[in-house]
């Protein structure tokens, strides 16, 4: 069982987001494995120790991302592939483009990614890759069986739950709920160190830059505005009931 | 040159979607003079919802109904909607950000080679086209952007657009054959309708959710009470759906479902950054919680500091009483 992980570096949830010179700033902000490619990383060792084989986990961007790409390494997984070229933009059509193109070299019973990534949110680059290495696909899985030569996936759609079967090789992504994250072990770590790590530039996929010219760009990047405290009812809680029942009714006006 | 725009449109559970009526309001945002506005419904069994959606404004209603199409299945979908986007060439594509739409709307995109700008919550036009306004992380920042070629591939977030209204006219309903694909690698097994009968998180008006506070699996049962009363949405935070109260599929915040609800009531929730980037662009915020000095009452437009087994179910009698 090969399978490969697409991973992405993100923002730690927690973190706030500052704005400096049109850029999110990124100075002593703790980064992270997207949350929903950890699930991905987690299920991909997962299979391994059940059925062999070997985790390939791949990343396309900024230097950085090879921290989070050694902690997956930490975890369990045994090669690690990080894509970085700063010819290559942040839209997806580009990412898509880049990452099938190393793909497409591979082999693979299995590609596992996560449901959507928690900077940009746009969930959309396993989906196309499913698609430009032509493979079925599922994605926001809860639960995944995998066996011979298919695999059975539980997918959220809003709360149903859809059994999905699909034939192999094929693409998964992961939804909260689908397993609990290790954490790396000290071991893990040492051995980590001495696993197989391979950097990639656009020329090593065969690419150049005008192949992978974004399809959108950003414009403009901004704050919401910040909410003010409202205000504390008072009195006893069946007259703070009652009040906010009639605040929402004529000050409000949202009933 | 008359361009054409297509609205893909949905059903849940036999009925048109709030969001689709937003997403061919979407269209109509982006179209100029002489721009056509076709409206995609693919399904089982679509004769009056078909008849529905041609009196929204859209300029033809194409249909594509069959059996084999009654769950989505990507690769069925797919090659429903392909060959009606190959044939009308579109200038741009809106779908719903909803399951159907953030997993066919990508499939598409790699299809036409195209970009995407997904959970689009505004849309205005410039002299440089149009130009749409997306969240990122969950809603702690915005992005403007536009496509720098076409086709253009748009999802938008449920509950932020107007929707399109009755245009006094009704389009042409066109029925388009199905040819299933060649071979299929994805086999629906089965769907459990979980959800059947209440009202989807995403799309939700008025939104009941709790946290740490309520404790335990059944103390959801008087939030659920005051929903119901409400016709709202159940939601947790990550703290309750960790320590077992609640299913995943129901967590918002930055990991879960990111909400814009009219009013969203936030019960035994505390207010970590997490959970706020998923509901602060909420119309309205309630928060209940014993800790006054809890960091949801700096977002909340009313608190209520107290104990929220003894004021929710107060709330569900004074909202019974007020929506009688």
């Amino acid at each position: 069982m090969n399978i490969y992980v697409l991973m992405k570096q993100t923002f730690d949830t927690e973190e706030r987001i500052v704005i400096q010179d049109g850029q999110v700033s990124e100075d002593g902000v703790k980064f992270v494995i997207n949350p929903y490619d950890e699930y991905a990383v987690e299920e991909a060792i997962r299979l391994k120790e059940k059925e062999g084989g070997t985790v390939v986990v791949l990343s396309a961007g900024p230097e950085r991302a090879a921290e989070a790409l050694r902690t997956a390494l930490a975890m369990g997984a045994d090669e690690a592939v990080l894509l970085s070229d700063d010819r290559l933009p942040q839209d997806e059509y580009s990412v898509s483009k880049a990452l099938a193109a190393y793909l497409a070299a591979e082999s693979y019973d299995l590609l596992l990614g996560g449901n959507f990534s928690v900077d940009h949110g746009a969930g959309q680059v396993a989906i196309r890759l499913a698609q430009l290495l032509d493979l079925p696909h599922a994605s926001s899985v809860t639960k995944l069986t995998v066996s011979g030569g298919k695999a059975v996936a539980e997918r959220d759609a809003e709360g149903d739950a859809e059994t999905v079967e699909l034939t192999l090789p094929a693409l998964v992504t992961a939804q909260q709920g689908l397993n609990e994250p290790r954490y790396p072990s000290l071991p893990g770590i040492m051995k980590a160190k001495k696993k197989p790590f391979r950097r990639l530039t656009l020329e090593d996929v065969g690419l150049t830059e005008d192949d992978v010219a974004p399809r959108t760009e950003r414009l403009s990047l901004s704050l919401p505005p910040e909410r003010q405290a409202g205000r504390l009812l008072k009195g006893d809680p069946a007259q703070q009931a009652a009040e906010l029942v009639s605040l929402l009714r004529t000050e409000a006006k949202v009933i | 040159m008359s361009r054409m725009l297509v609205v893909v449109a949905e059903l849940r559970g036999g009925k048109l979607r709030q969001v689709s009526y937003e997403a061919l309001q979407a269209a109509k945002t982006v179209q100029e003079d002489g721009d056509r506005i076709t409206a995609v419904l693919i399904g089982s069994g679509l004769e009056s919802e078909a008849q529905e959606l041609a009196s929204y404004g859209a300029d033809e209603i194409q249909v594509v109904d069959h059996a084999d199409l009654a769950s989505y299945n990507p690769e069925t979908y797919a090659a429903a909607l392909l060959p009606i986007l190959k044939a009308v060439q579109p200038h741009a594509i809106f779908f719903g950000h909803t399951a159907l739409g953030r997993d066919l709307a990508p499939v598409t995109a790699a299809r036409l080679q195209a970009g995407q700008i997904s959970d689009v919550v505004a849309i205005h036009r410039s002299d440089a086209g149009p130009v749409f306004n997306r969240p990122l992380y969950a809603g702690k920042a915005f992005e403007e952007k536009r496509f720098t070629g076409g086709p253009m591939i748009v999802t938008v977030r449920p509950n932020n657009l107007p929707p399109a209204e009755p245009s006094g006219t009704t389009a042409g309903i066109i029925r388009t054959a199905y040819s299933p694909p060649s071979s299929l690698r994805t086999v629906i097994r089965e769907v459990v309708r979980q959800m059947t009968g209440q009202v989807d998180l995403t799309e939700a008006k008025i939104i009941v959710s709790g946290g740490r506070g309520v404790k335990s699996r059944e103390g959801f049962q008087p939030l659920e009470q005051l929903a119901a009363v409400l016709g709202a949405a159940v939601g947790a935070s990550r703290g309750a759906c960790d320590a077992g109260y609640c299913e995943y599929a129901r967590q918002i915040g930055q990991t879960g479902k990111v909400v814009t609800p009219e009013i969203y009531i936030a019960c035994g929730i505390s207010g970590a950054i997490q959970h706020l980037a998923g509901m602060s662009q909420s119309r309205i915020i309630v928060a209940i919680n014993k800790d006054a000095e809890a960091p949801i009452f700096q977002v909340a437009d009313y608190g209520i500091v107290g104990d929220l087994f003894e004021v929710v179910p107060l709330l569900t009698e004074e909202f019974r009483k007020a929506l009688a």
